[in-house]
């Protein structure tokens, strides 16, 4: 008996269309740089558009005419998406940043050289500060969604543990005169939100996106009647917190760019940053992160090993509560100095974005929560040099971004596996 | 405290019923089947438990309950007495604001008071209802879609934008204007809800983010929108936008017992449009569809029934509802476009489409409750001194006792019995 | 009650054999054993000495392992990683930092000494159903257990694989391991067991020796002799009803699933799909319903393209489909029996319009259905389909893809998890369908369900068809087909890639 085995490579090649994913967005993109090139050129005036590295717009600029410069930079978007037709794969990556940025800074040529005359200038400095310090409670709240959801609890009650943090943190930093007790009370506040969670969907079973949103409207009832009854009536006594102090990093903080982005911080800003690496690193190259990591992606597999699945939700929402809190007390202590109904605007929807954008990871969280930063600082600078376009429709821009970015993504990334679904055992 | 927290609160429930005989008498019977922890009755008392923590909260932000707390361990009377007056005192204006306030009945029977005074808390309940009993179905439809729709909101705000301009933009004659106002604001709110049905049913992109972002879409749209020329009041120089035309506004039903009687006709749409929706959940070709896909979209893909677009569907519809919900206000109440036009109503439907455990007439009967709850917290703010944000904080617990049934249960020491929780199948992860 | 007072006992060294149909309580027993489930009474000894096994991790400390049949790995990590799970290698104290590189090693350890051929650093998605068995008793090995379960090993596995199994089973024999081996196939039994215990509706029925002839076992398993034959008389095949050329189809990851397959249904035949799972069949029927894209080849029905066809469409041609996964892809479980009778026709006369349903005509559809089908349940069939056993809610959907009429009938696993009774009804209403003229393609991963009814038989193997062979060919070479080894007296040319 002649035996031969079939044994064919059981990973099949696509086989080679032309119209990959790769040429589809080239083609978009030089239809942008196209489009930015006619229509930001045509709109644009002579006027010089200025960019200068440093915080303010005083001082040494970049300038180029802004009709030149719009035409010019929306031609080598187009370029870039050309040459994404031809390239290697590995060059992907850069020839669509490139587009991107080129795309951008021809609709920078065209703003600036609309504003009015002392004020076409940009300052790249100060739009990188302020990218950064919008940013901030988005990475904090991104990484609370980190921490439950790499544990398959959905959390989707960010933005109530941001309300009960920035609530706590205005009232006690206020009663006890020192923002540190605030920024502890804020923790509290929103590890109050988590322990709700964390019981109602791991102990009662509880949808947990109904959950997260009615903890999110009992969080905005709660800090809204507390406000009005005690705050409203006697705001010295119980809302004025101080500003949470600036610590200057000698020498790094005077790098053009980065030096007033990352090195002139603030507790929020540094502690941000050594919790990024906290996770990363605890996620990834510790016990507790993986049995996290197998807790959210297979509870089973990790119950038969002696991993206390439960025990593990519980401890990884709580300290989410904690971190989202600490992020709460960035609207009371460092954006403004007072508690007001709703002054987190949806922005813990915004971070919950900036966590599936940022693939579950703390690092790409991190960048995703920085990209809508930036879409915000972007309209503040645009506000800020009288833009032609409305200020409601520049507000729109971080809002319609998150939109794009999530509908352009997430149908290709992997949430864990067992995300959202309460383990019953047996 | 993990391999014991999986016991839910069913399982202790089934254990202690093992172990009890069943009751004898009629009385016994009849109590038990009232404790069997039915739907009604873990509605009920989640309203009840609600109520209960809102009456803490009453209690404790009170300055001068929590003066008595310096010596609650030499006279804990006082502490005890002056809670109980606090908020028997609120509650009691809270159900005189939204039912009936007796001494005003006493006075019209005497002659020496106006019926007017007498209809006017029900008139409230009602004027509140009618908004919500619409955003709630909003939200409800979706559900039963199988889709989570926060974007109620942004579409409740675009219903009103569109309705309004329809309102005084187009000279159109009575009758006739109101009907098309009110056919804008669901299209227009109708658009605004397709745009997360179309991209989820495209790319995948989750509606929970696409729909809250939306709303601030909206919100910004309509702040821009009404400082327009054209657009904005002429006499005004705030940020107001023209009235709707006389032909455009919803007729007030009670309006000649007095003039303070706001309720209108939108509570007679919400009713037909609750009684549409049930028959076409039940009966229509696209209301099976719709279950179908909510409870189980990959069979209802695989017997060849089209998934996304019936979710572009479903949201589209959803969409309407809130559209129209947004049109009632500014067509009834409202008036004008302001930049709070339609207050939270978008963000309280999705609670009372949660607590009418997303059915057509459940959803009624919760924006019943919430409108009284709406309106006599309005009489308990300005007779009371308690801030309405209570209501808020009530309405979220109500809708968190109703979604875990376990909890409850575990409060009440209940017997077991078929609950219809909430949501079921609905996280399935992102 | 799954398990009503069974005793066993389990020799140090010993290949112990628990023999059972489905659902006759073998997992129930293990997972007691596991620690997963808690016994209402009894106790469980090791050497002699009573344990209390609350958890896992309490059965790990008293040397047991079990190898679950769905197996309990995570997809997404590297072997070393699922190995070290629950028990990690660490090192910075309280912090503990992964040591990966001791994990590693371990790994590599086992692997070598049970002749295992594990790869630490493969990420365990990427691995072969065979492979990944192999990672699960390595996993019980690193934890240092004297005896170990093994929950249906064979059930995912070739012919060949399971032979491999066999042999690492003797291997930890020789070690002085204890093996418990669950399992309904009775050929593996006597080829590998020192001692079998039969249980039957949670109950011990017998213990035998491994020499027991496989009648007796097979009695003692079902309590009745059952046939798995089904009575029909010969094929009568007519004109090619599903015609497919160089189907390819992908899976979930865009890897290639079906690679070239070419096939025809004739009219009045049973076609079988035998294979092991996972080697195409189900890309390949979801690619026929239009519910996954082809990506090459053509697929024809009754002459007619079907390419870019809807679901429904499909449907509507005369294709009646039973999926794979009854309870995701069947059945709406929420919806009442009656509603999930017509979850294909809701809108056709005369059940509905474009507009409206009937109510009166999908009740009195579903009394029908139901006492023609035997489905147990209300007469009316109000109640939701979740409520219903296994059997019968197979039963509901046959009924429906069966109300209308047929050119092509596709059954994927129809009869996975159904009582035997179930079995032979729906087996009579295939064979019944096939005789009325339709063309039936039958997926089983039962190769004695494929020979009881298939006219013809075609083996799957890594997305290809490798051979269409008569039922009456030898097990023994359609088991060899099902490994992916050809041999001449049983290829029919359909071995077009040549390409080792």
């Amino acid at each position: 008996m002649t035996a031969s085995t079939v044994d064919a490579a059981q990973v099949v090649a696509e086989p080679t269309q032309w119209w990959s994913r790769q040429r589809k967005i080239g083609v978009g993109l030089v239809a942008v740089g196209l489009v930015a090139a006619v229509l930001f050129g045509a709109l644009a005036s002579a006027q010089s558009a200025e960019f200068t590295l440093a915080e303010t717009i005083s001082g040494s600029a970049v300038g180029m005419n802004g009709r030149v410069g719009a035409i010019v930079f929306g031609v080598i978007a187009a370029l870039a998406g050309g040459a994404m037709l031809v390239a290697a794969r590995r060059w992907v990556n850069w020839l669509l940043g490139l587009g991107i940025v080129a795309t951008l800074i021809s609709f920078l040529c065209w703003q600036l050289s609309q504003a009015p005359d002392s004020l076409n200038t940009i300052a790249l400095g100060s739009v990188a500060r302020s990218s950064v310090t919008l940013a901030l409670p988005l990475v904090l709240g991104a990484l609370a969604g980190v921490l439950c959801e790499r544990s398959a609890v959905i959390n989707v009650a960010i933005e109530g543990q941001f309300l009960m943090g920035a609530f706590a943190a205005a009232m006690f930093a206020t009663l006890a005169g020192s923002v540190w007790i605030g920024i502890l009370a804020a923790g509290i506040g929103g590890l109050i939100i988590a322990l709700l969670l964390a019981v109602l969907a791991i102990r009662f079973l509880v949808d947990q996106v109904v959950l997260g949103v009615v903890l999110n409207v009992f969080a905005l009832g709660l800090t809204g009647f507390l406000y009005e009854q005690l705050m409203a009536k006697d705001q010295s006594r119980y809302n004025q917190p101080a500003f949470v102090p600036e610590w200057d990093i000698p020498g790094l903080s005077k790098i053009p760019l980065l030096g007033p982005a990352l090195f002139k911080g603030n507790i929020f800003l540094y502690g941000a940053i050594v919790l990024v690496i906290l996770i990363h690193v605890g996620l990834f190259y510790t016990r507790w992160g993986l049995r996290t990591r197998a807790v959210g992606e297979h509870p089973a597999a990790a119950d038969t090993l002696g991993v206390k699945v439960l025990a593990l939700r519980y401890r990884n929402v709580l300290v989410g509560g904690l971190v989202a809190g600490f992020g709460g007390a960035y609207f009371t202590l460092l954006s403004t100095t007072n508690f007001n109904k709703n002054m987190t605007s949806g922005l813990g929807f915004v971070a919950l974005a900036a966590l599936i954008f940022g693939r579950w990871s703390p690092i790409g969280s991190m960048l995703a929560a920085l990209f809508f930063g930036f879409c915000s600082a972007l309209a503040v600078s645009l506000g800020s040099i009288n833009s032609p376009i409305p200020s409601g429709f520049l507000n729109m821009l971080p809002y319609i971004a998150t939109i794009v970015a999530v509908a352009g993504l997430v149908g290709r990334v992997r949430a864990p596996a067992a995300d959202g679904t309460p383990y019953i055992k047996g | 405290m993990t391999e014991q927290t999986t016991a839910t609160a069913e399982d202790l429930a089934a254990a202690g019923a093992d172990q009890l005989p069943p009751p004898k008498t009629f009385a016994g019977r009849y109590l038990s089947t009232l404790w069997t922890a039915n739907t009604f009755t873990v509605t009920v008392l989640a309203v009840l438990l609600a109520l209960v923590i809102g009456g803490i909260l009453i209690a404790i932000s009170d300055e001068s309950v929590r003066a008595t707390t310096s010596y609650f361990f030499s006279r804990p009377s006082d502490f005890f007495s002056l809670s109980w007056d606090k908020v028997s005192d609120a509650y009691a204006q809270l159900f005189k604001g939204s039912i009936v306030d007796p001494a005003a009945v006493q006075a019209a029977a005497n002659g020496t008071g106006k019926w007017e005074r007498v209809f006017f808390p029900i008139s409230e309940t009602l004027t509140y209802a009618a908004p919500l009993a619409l955003t709630g179905l909003a939200f409800a439809l979706a559900f039963r879609g199988g889709l989570f729709n926060i974007g109620v909101q942004g579409q409740a705000i675009m219903g009103a934008v569109g309705a309004a301009l329809a309102g005084f933009l187009l000279p159109l004659p009575v009758g006739i204007h109101l009907v098309v106002a009110l056919i804008f604001g669901a299209a227009v709110g109708g658009a605004w809800g397709f745009v997360p049905g179309f991209l989820k049913a495209r790319t995948g992109a989750h509606e929970v983010i696409t729909t809250i972002m939306l709303n601030y879409v909206a919100l910004f749209f309509l702040g821009w929108l009404i400082v327009q020329k054209g657009i904005q009041d002429p006499e005004r120089s705030d940020a107001i936008s023209k009235p709707v035309d006389g032909s455009a506004q919803l007729t007030h039903l009670l309006g000649f017992l007095g003039p303070s009687l706001r309720v209108n006709l939108g509570i007679v749409v919400a009713i037909l449009v609750v009684a549409a929706v049930a028959w076409m959940l039940r009966r229509s070709t696209f209301g099976f569809e719709l279950r179908a896909v909510g409870l189980n979209p990959e069979a209802s893909r695989t017997a060849g029934i089209g998934v996304g677009s019936t979710y572009v569907l479903v949201m589209t519809a959803a969409g309407a509802l809130a559209g129209l919900g947004g049109a009632t206000i500014v067509m009834g109440t409202a008036v004008s476009l302001t930049g709070a036009v339609i207050g939270s109503v978008g963000f309280d439907g999705l609670l009372v489409g949660l607590l009418g455990r997303a059915k057509p007439w459940g959803v009624f009967f919760a924006a019943l409750l919430f409108g009284a709850l709406q309106a006599g917290g309005n009489r308990m703010q300005s007779f009371s001194g308690i801030s309405l944000e209570l209501v808020g904080v009530i309405q979220a617990l109500i809708v968190i006792f109703v979604a875990a049934p376990a909890l409850v249960k575990t409060v009440f020491r209940l017997k077991p019995a078929k609950v219809s929780g909430l949501g079921t199948g609905m996280s399935k992860g992102w | 009650m799954a398990n009503d007072d069974i005793s066993l006992t389990v020799e140090p060294g010993e290949i112990h054999a628990l023999l059972g149909e489905n659902g006759a309580g073998k997992s129930t027993l293990m997972n007691v054993l596991y620690g997963l489930l808690q016994p209402d009474e009894g106790e469980i000894l090791v050497d002699d000495k009573p344990v209390r096994i609350r958890g896992p991790r309490d059965a790990i400390a008293a040397g047991i392992g079990m190898v679950h049949q769905h197996f309990m790995l995570v997809p997404v990590f590297t072997v070393a990683e699922n190995v070290m799970l629950g028990a990690e290698q660490t090192t910075g104290g309280p912090v503990g930092f992964l040591d990966r590189r001791r994990a590693r090693k371990l790994v590599r350890e086992v692997s070598d000494r049970y002749r295992l051929e594990v790869d630490p650093d493969r990420t365990v998605e990427d691995l072969a159903v065979g492979v990944q068995q192999r990672v699960e008793i390595v996993k019980a090995l690193t934890r240092d257990v004297d005896l170990l379960i093994l929950d249906e090993p064979t059930a995912v596995l070739t012919p060949q694989e399971t032979a491999d199994l066999l042999e690492i089973m003797r291997t930890l024999k020789a070690a002085g391991k204890s093996i418990v081996f669950i399992t309904h196939k009775l050929k593996e039994v006597q080829a590998i067991a020192d001692r079998i215990t039969v249980i039957r509706r949670g109950r011990t029925v017998g213990t035998a020796a491994p020499d027991t002839s496989e009648e007796e076992l097979a009695s003692l398993m079902v309590g009745r002799s059952v046939l798995l034959r089904v009575e029909k008389g010969a094929a009568e095949p007519g004109a090619p009803v599903l015609e497919l050329a160089g189907v390819a189809v992908n899976d979930d990851r865009g890897h290639r699933a079906v690679d070239g397959v070419d096939l025809t249904v004739h009219a009045g035949e049973v076609l079988g799909i035998a294979g092991v799972q996972g080697n195409g069949q189900t890309e390949l029927v979801e690619a026929i319903m239009g519910l996954r894209p082809v990506v090459a080849g053509s697929t024809r029905l009754d002459g007619r393209p079907t390419l870019g066809l809807s679901t429904r469409d499909i449907l509507r041609a005369g294709v009646g489909y039973v999926p794979e996964d009854r309870s995701v892809d069947g059945l709406v479980k929420d919806f009442t029996v009656a509603e999930n009778l017509v979850l294909d026709i809701y809108n056709t006369e005369p059940f509905g319009t474009r507009w409206v349903t009937r109510p009166d005509a999908i009740a009195e559809n579903s009394r029908a259905r139901i006492a023609e089908f035997d489905v147990r349940t209300d007469a009316a069939g109000n109640a939701a389909v979740g409520t219903l056993s296994g059997g019968n809610q197979q039963k509901v959907i046959v009924a429906r893809e069966f109300s209308r009429p047929l050119k092509l009938f596709i059954a994927a696993q129809p009869t996975r998890g159904v009582d035997v009774g179930s079995i032979e009804f729906i087996h009579r209403q295939i064979v019944h369908e096939r005789t009325e003229g339709t063309a039936v393609l039958l997926v089983s991963s039962e190769l004695d369900e494929v020979l009881a009814l298939a006219d013809r038989i075609a083996v799957m193997y890594r997305g290809r068809v490798i051979a269409v062979v008569s039922p009456d060919t030898p097990r023994e070479e359609i088991g060899l087909l099902m490994a992916g080894v050809t041999t001449e007296s049983a290829g029919t040319a359909k071995d077009g890639h040549p390409d080792d």
